[in-house]
């Protein structure tokens, strides 16, 4: 009951004029946004085609220039174009990956927090032991032996080992809803559990999915480049940032640029997700209203 | 606290089981078998391909050699890397200890940083060294483990040549070296890949510390001690640091999977022949046993620890002992 009480006093205006004012939140939704929209353009704007050998005799491994600034690899790709398309890749994966993430954690949270008892028992004893296992290391043997896997799999293979961090803030979010006055009162006047879950549960726990789902993007982007990294996500001659730098780090003593260019696209991006989910959990907390460090 | 233990050690029990039937299942589920990868390219009559299927076990049920496994596993018989042509017992217990002290020597430099850190952020809330911290460490939790370890590899290893590129020992002298010298020699093959997991592990143990630090100091009993004259920095350091260790300890339990897959890229970047790259080496060649086990002792020591961390909070702390 505490809790809500003061979530009342959090209205839409509250978190609005909170995000507005936070730096954070501009940067990072500014940051974003620019590198969807080169992700989305990269086929008008890249400079060169990311697969075309160029000149393989005279321009392989060119260090950064004018006609290439991020340099060519060793098969004299331009590595500019390679990391505009590898955006796309590396974004889709990451949004699509989270968005199933959202749907299917905020379901199973919502669906623990609210039926309580058993289904909550063993839903959660399911995300405990996801939470405790190296899921990375499962996804890596899934990926790894099953050999040329698909971007979509992929997708699926990452939102599967992405979810359950969603479902238990989801779940502690509905059980602080269950008992609420307004939920109580809408299953007093007979309204069937879906649609309390649909019209009065669901819409007050979207807040806090949103957050985690901010931040896992920052992860998940982690996650497939790392992948990639390894040489297990993204299959050549696509390119993600991932897997660029994977292709320059036997030889990341001369071949610098390889490894610096994409890594810094990357360490931008996740930087950019991390700083506005922060920024959105900060602006939708509702401790913060009354905290003597808020001023 | 004895129900408490028993029901926690249950818990432990039941995921090493799941993670080691999910680990079985995925790898003999996948199309390839290691006779295929270990005979690969080489002219051999599918006749004998069976005899080897048939030698190692190969050809009977999923179910049978699940069972087998279970029995074997349990007795510590982890079975034959084809890869490495070596006990996979053995294989491991050469890469365990590697990993382990990879891992400790980052884990305390982590966890020290990360308090440290935590405390003088906690110390002016909003203030701007707080800010700044905040930023530089967002930064840090934002880098991919695998960048930063080529990033430092290429700059303290091949333009300052401060340490060695990679390995445990060095591939040419260390045979020759006295005892001493390659004691040395090994300390800076560590050196490179610690820093690099510390310093990336560092980042959320100092946020999360940040938090538990603030989380306090709104406390009664921290007005109290303000009241008895005590410095805001004495305060916080004595009283408020102490109070907010308790949720850093259960962050060690939590940490301990962050820490085995940041070994995976550590190993990888530094070729630093642990459990994270044995394993994805042996994921390469198909090498069942050594990738099932490999997951089964990671795992088995994920949940170790995190099971030790619940039972310290839980004898440091009596309401979760009691409650």
């Amino acid at each position: 009951m505490g809790a809500l009480s003061s979530k009342a006093r959090l209205t839409g205006t509250t978190v609005r004029r909170r995000l507005r004012g936070d730096a954070r939140a501009w940067i990072g939704l500014g940051t974003l946004a620019v590198m969807i929209l080169i992700a989305l353009l990269a086929p008008w704007i890249a400079p060169y085609d990311p697969n075309a050998q160029l000149d393989i005799a005279h321009l392989h491994s060119q260090a950064p220039s004018l006609a290439h600034p991020f340099g060519t690899d060793t098969f004299s790709r331009d590595v500019l174009s390679r990391m505009m398309h590898g955006a796309r890749v590396s974004l889709a994966i990451s949004i699509g990956a989270v968005t199933m993430a959202m749907i299917f954690g905020t379901l199973v949270g919502v669906i623990a927090g609210y039926a309580g008892g058993i289904v909550d028992a063993v839903l959660m004893r399911i995300v405990d032991a996801a939470f405790s296992i190296p899921s990375l290391l499962l996804l890596i043997v899934v990926i790894a032996l099953w050999g040329e896997i698909g971007t979509v799999f992929l997708t699926f293979l990452i939102a599967g080992i992405a979810w359950f961090t969603v479902s238990r803030l989801v779940r502690a979010e509905t059980l602080a809803l269950r008992d609420a006055d307004f939920v109580v009162a809408a299953r007093a006047l007979g309204v069937p559990s879906w649609r309390v879950l649909a019209r009065h549960v669901l819409p007050n726990v979207i807040a806090p999915a949103i957050v985690a789902g901010t931040l896992a993007i920052g992860n998940v982007i982690l996650l497939e480049a790392g992948l990639s990294y390894l040489g297990i996500g993204v299959r050549p001659p696509a390119a993600s940032w991932g897997s660029i730098i994977q292709e320059g780090a036997e030889r990341v003593s001369d071949l610098w640029w390889l490894t610096v260019f994409p890594g810094i696209a990357l360490l931008i991006t996740v930087f950019a997700c991390n700083a506005l989910g922060d920024a959105l959990r900060d602006a939708l907390d509702p401790r913060q209203l009354h905290s003597a460090y808020d001023e | 606290m004895r129900r408490y233990l028993v029901s926690r050690l249950l818990q432990a029990v039941g995921v090493v089981f799941f993670v080691t039937t999910l680990t079985f299942v995925v790898v003999h589920l996948a199309p390839g078998d290691p006779v295929g990868a270990a005979l690969q390219g080489q002219n051999v009559t599918e006749a004998i391909r069976e005899k080897w299927r048939a030698d190692y076990g190969l050809d009977r049920p999923v179910s049978e050699q699940y069972v087998k496994w279970i029995q074997l596993a349990a007795r510590g018989e982890l079975g034959y890397s084809l890869s490495h042509r070596r006990q996979v017992r053995d294989v491991l217990a050469d890469a365990m200890p590697r990993t382990l002290l990879l891992c400790s020597f980052a884990l305390v430099i982590s966890f020290a940083i990360g308090i440290t850190v935590g405390v003088l952020q906690a110390e002016r809330p909003r203030g701007p060294r707080d800010r700044w911290l905040g930023r530089i460490l967002l930064l840090l939790y934002s880098v991919p483990e695998f960048w930063l370890g080529l990033l430092i590899l290429l700059l303290f290893s091949y333009r300052l040549r401060w340490f060695p590129a990679g390995g445990m020992t060095d591939p040419v002298t260390y045979d020759y070296l006295s005892p001493r010298e390659q004691f040395v020699d090994r300390f800076r093959h560590l050196v490179l890949p610690v820093l690099t997991l510390g310093l990336l592990s560092s980042a959320g143990i100092a946020r999360y510390q940040r938090g538990a630090l603030l989380a306090v100091l709104p406390m009664d009993w921290m007005r109290t001690a303000l009241a008895k004259g005590l410095s805001w920095k004495t305060a916080v350091r004595r009283h408020a640091l102490r109070n907010a260790l308790l949720p850093t300890i259960t962050l060690f339990g939590l940490s301990l999977p962050v820490f085995a897959t940041g070994a995976i890229f550590v190993e990888s970047v530094f070729s630093f022949p642990g459990m994270g790259l044995i394993t994805v080496n042996a994921i390469a060649a198909r090498d069942y046993p050594l990738v099932t086990s490999g997951v089964l002792v990671m795992s088995v020591i994920v949940v170790v620890g995190a099971l030790l961390a619940d039972i310290a909070v839980a004898v440091a702390d009596p309401r979760v002992r009691l409650g």
